[in-house]
C-alpha cells in the first residue's frame, strides 16, 4: 500500500478509536503508530503533544499534523490531519441527520460513562509508558510534579506551563553544565 | 457564500483555540450569536453528542455546526477550515525544530517540556476521572459520592493494561467492553 494511503488510514483508525478530547487519542497514537509503525517514539510524542497543546489548534490535530510531516513531509502532515477527521465527518454527518436525540438515550449516556471509565485507565497507563522515558533525573521529577498541581488544582494555563518548564529546563541543564566545566 | 464563511469562521476558531476541544466552545457561542446559524441550546446538543460519538471533540463539533447549517458541503469545509492553521502553523514549527534538532539550546528546553507535558496528560487523566468516579449531588447538592462501579471497571481496564499477554489487545477492545459495561449494568 501506498505509504500516503497508509498514514491516511492508520490515522483515520486512529480518529474512530478515539473519545473525548486530544488526550484520550494518546494510548490509541501509542499502539497506532509507535509500537505498530514505528513512525514516532514515545518521546516524540511527548514533543508533539507539548508542542500541540500551546500552538494554535487543537491537540488532536496538531499532533496528527507533527506526525505525519516528520514522517512524509508537507503531503504526509496534510494526509494524517484528512485521516484523523475523516471519520467525524461520516459519523458525526450521520448523527446530525438521522439521530439528533441521540446523545439523550439513556443506553447512549450508560455505553459513555462505561467509555469513559476505560478512558481513565488507558490514559493512565499511557502516562506511566511516559513517565518511564520522560521522567528519570531530579529536575524532570520535580517539573512534573510541581506541573501536575499547577496544571490540576490551579487550572493553569498549559501555555503559561509549557513556556514556564522550558525556561526551567533550560537554565537547569547550563547550570548542570556549568557545574560540569568546572570540575 | 455560506460554505465561503463557514470555512473562514472556522478557520478563526482553529486559529485563536489553543489546546483541546473544550477550548473551542467559546468561540462557537460566539459564532452562533453573531451569523444566528444555531443557538446556545443547539450548541448544547452538539457538544453532548461530540463527546459521546468517537473522533476528537473539537473535529466533531465543527462538522456538526457545518452540517446543521449548510448539509455536508457545510460539514466538510467547516472542518477543513478548522484544521487549515493547524496545517500551515505546525508543519512550520515543525520544519523549525527538524533544523535545529542538533542545536543544544533547543535540547535543553525540550528537557524541561517533556516531563511538564507528562504532567498536562496526567492532569487531563485526572480530571476525566474525577468527572466519571465522582459525582455531587443529592438533594443537599454537597454531598460527594463515589461511582463504585466506573472505579472497578477502570481499575480492571488498567490492570488488563498491565498484564503480559492482555496489554497486547488493542486499546478499542477495552473501549467496546467498557461500552458494553457500561450500558449493561446502566452506569
Amino acid at each position: 500500500m501506498s505509504i500516503y494511503l497508509d498514514l491516511f488510514f492508520t490515522f483515520a483508525k486512529v480518529g474512530v478509536c478515539t473519545f473525548g478530547g486530544g488526550y484520550a487519542m494518546l494510548p490509541i497514537l501509542q499502539r497506532e503508530v509507535v509500537e505498530k509503525k514505528g513512525w514516532a517514539t514515545d518521546e516524540e510524542l511527548t514533543d508533539y503533544f507539548a508542542v500541540g497543546q500551546c500552538t494554535p489548534g487543537i491537540i488532536a490535530v496538531n499532533t496528527a499534523t507533527f506526525i505525519g510531516y516528520k514522517y512524509k513531509g508537507i503531503l504526509g502532515g496534510v494526509l494524517a490531519t484528512l485521516g484523523v477527521v475523516f471519520p467525524s465527518l461520516i459519523i458525526i454527518t450521520a448523527i446530525a441527520a438521522f439521530l439528533s436525540n441521540f446523545a439523550e438515550f439513556p443506553i447512549v449516556q450508560h455505553a459513555l460513562a462505561g467509555i469513559n471509565a476505560a478512558v481513565v485507565a488507558l490514559i493512565a497507563s499511557s502516562v506511566l509508558k511516559l513517565g518511564k522515558t520522560n521522567l528519570k533525573d531530579a529536575v524532570s521529577i520535580g517539573i512534573f510534579l510541581v506541573g501536575l498541581a499547577l496544571a490540576f488544582f490551579l487550572k493553569l494555563s498549559p501555555v503559561v506551563l509549557i513556556v514556564c518548564a522550558g525556561v526551567v529546563g533550560y537554565v537547569a541543564r547550563t547550570l548542570a553544565g556549568r557545574k560540569e566545566g568546572s570540575k | 457564500m455560506t460554505l465561503l464563511r463557514l470555512f473562514f469562521e472556522f478557520a478563526k476558531v482553529g486559529l485563536f483555540a489553543v489546546g483541546g476541544g473544550l477550548a473551542t466552545i467559546p468561540f462557537l457561542q460566539d459564532i452562533g450569536a453573531r451569523t444566528g446559524w444555531f443557538t446556545d441550546t443547539d450548541l448544547t446538543t452538539m457538544i453532548a453528542v461530540s463527546e459521546s460519538t468517537p473522533g476528537p471533540m473539537g473535529v466533531n463539533m465543527a462538522t456538526y455546526v457545518g452540517f446543521q447549517t449548510a448539509g455536508l458541503p457545510g460539514a466538510v469545509l467547516a472542518t477543513l477550515g478548522l484544521i487549515t492553521p493547524s496545517i500551515i502553523v505546525i508543519i512550520i514549527i515543525a520544519g523549525f525544530l527538524q533544523k535545529f534538532r542538533q542545536s543544544k539550546t533547543v535540547d535543553a528546553v525540550f528537557s524541561g517540556l517533556r516531563p511538564a507535558s507528562t504532567a498536562l496528560i496526567a492532569s487531563a487523566g485526572l480530571s476525566v476521572a474525577a468527572a466519571v468516579f465522582l459525582s455531587v449531588g443529592g438533594l443537599e447538592e454537597h454531598t460527594l459520592s463515589i461511582h463504585w462501579p466506573a472505579v472497578i471497571l477502570a481499575l480492571a481496564v488498567f490492570l488488563c493494561m498491565r498484564h503480559k499477554k492482555l496489554k497486547k489487545l488493542h486499546p478499542i477492545v477495552f473501549i467496546a467492553l467498557a461500552a458494553v459495561a457500561g450500558a449493561v449494568f446502566q452506569f
